[in-house]
């Protein structure tokens, strides 16, 4: 018998839960942060853009991109599915600093504000960050198999690392 | 937000054309050659939506950033494809046989024409508008389109899950595989819009 396997895309600003053998995977991070919540059957992958949905000016707007509420979500579909949340372990990768000008200073340092603002929000729901490869000015794309617990991570010059 | 209707899209028609007509002149003057540019396109995309239209979030792509500072806030990124950007590069440094992104004066060659036809977009556009604009230094990148073009969208991202994007393509008349093409995307921050009407006389409303 042949199990299928799906490779699960995310798209920027976005957020999904699947199960093993399916495979999890998000292109181009830069500044943005790349969020593996995972136990060993079930995983959810997040790609977030911004650090924090409090200092948004507008309402109604998408809370999958911004850590804090992206995760919330995140951690809230894994519960629904069953999971014991004692069970969960979490990767991450992104953040980079793509630009080197020096212009409004947060801006500048967009990338170390959502590693940062992950790192916290995972803490805060007591999810151990078991790996991470962050920071850099490289663009990233991760694929996380859930089975194997590994996250790979592809530059565009072809080196893959896994963590 | 302002509702746009069809004055409002042609009013971002025509800063594309003052903008991408001046740098184009000025690529012109640069390699002695004649050179054409597409008529603006005006996108209003949601973020991925973006990176589908060049190519996707992993495509490879050569860019020069700025961010516009000033009273019309903004990002304005220059395109080209690696093997376009080689093309170019051989045409400013003759006889180069490597990889630009292994060739740091290619790179760096790559980089001031960016810089030249960005100023030259963006100081006709100042010119017609009578907006001051300050542009950061530009810089140069060669990595996948979704982690250069997001580092444009963050101050647009705090407002909006939508960018209004105006697209300009320049390229060299002779049209063959030869022929160097770039894409001009200017990228307003959302309260640059009003400004940018207001200064051409169409309301927002």
């Amino acid at each position: 018998m042949t199990i299928t396997s799906t490779v699960v895309k995310v798209g920027i600003a976005d957020m999904k839960v699947t199960e093993a053998p399916n495979k999890l995977k998000t292109l181009g991070l830069g500044s943005c942060v790349g969020v593996v919540i995972y136990n060993h059957e079930i995983a959810g992958l997040a790609h977030v853009m911004l650090p924090d949905s409090e200092a948004s000016n507008r309402e109604n707007q998408n809370i999958l991109k911004y850590a804090d509420s992206a995760l919330d979500q995140m951690i809230r579909e894994l519960l629904d599915k069953g999971v014991r949340k004692s069970s969960l372990k979490a990767k991450i990768a992104g953040g980079a600093h793509m630009f080197s000008f020096q212009t409004e200073s947060n801006f500048l340092k967009i990338g170390e504000r959502n590693i940062i603002a992950v790192t916290e929000r995972l803490q805060l729901h007591q999810i151990p960050l078991i790996a991470q490869d962050v920071g850099g000015n490289q663009g990233r794309t991760i694929e996380f198999n859930i089975e194997e617990s590994q996250l790979e991570i592809r530059t565009v010059r072809g080196n893959t690392t896994i963590i | 937000m302002i509702k746009f209707t069809q004055k409002h899209l042609d009013v971002l028609k025509e800063v594309g054309n003052i903008g991408a007509g001046n740098a184009a002149t000025a690529l012109s003057t640069l390699l002695n050659k004649k050179i054409n540019m597409s008529i603006p396109d005006i996108k209003i995309v949601e973020f991925n939506e973006l990176m589908d239209y060049v190519g996707g979030p992993e495509e490879e792509i050569v860019s020069v950033f700025l961010r516009i500072q000033g009273s019309l806030p903004g990002s304005m990124f220059f395109v080209l494809q690696p093997n376009q950007a080689q093309i170019l590069a051989n045409q400013l440094i003759p006889d180069m046989k490597e990889d630009i992104r292994d060739h740091e004066m290619a790179l760096s060659a790559i980089a001031e024409i960016g810089n030249i036809l960005s100023g030259s977009y963006l100081s006709a556009l100042s010119e017609f508008t009578a907006i001051n604009m300050f542009p950061s230094v530009p810089s140069l990148t060669v990595d996948m389109a979704g982690a250069i073009l997001m580092q444009g969208l963050i101050e647009i991202s705090k407002e909006s899950d939508y960018a209004i994007v105006i697209d300009t393509m320049i390229e060299d008349e002779e049209n063959t595989t030869e022929s160097i093409k770039g894409h001009f995307f200017l990228l307003p921050d959302p309260t640059s819009f009003e400004t940018i009407f207001s200064a051409l006389g169409v309301e927002g409303k």
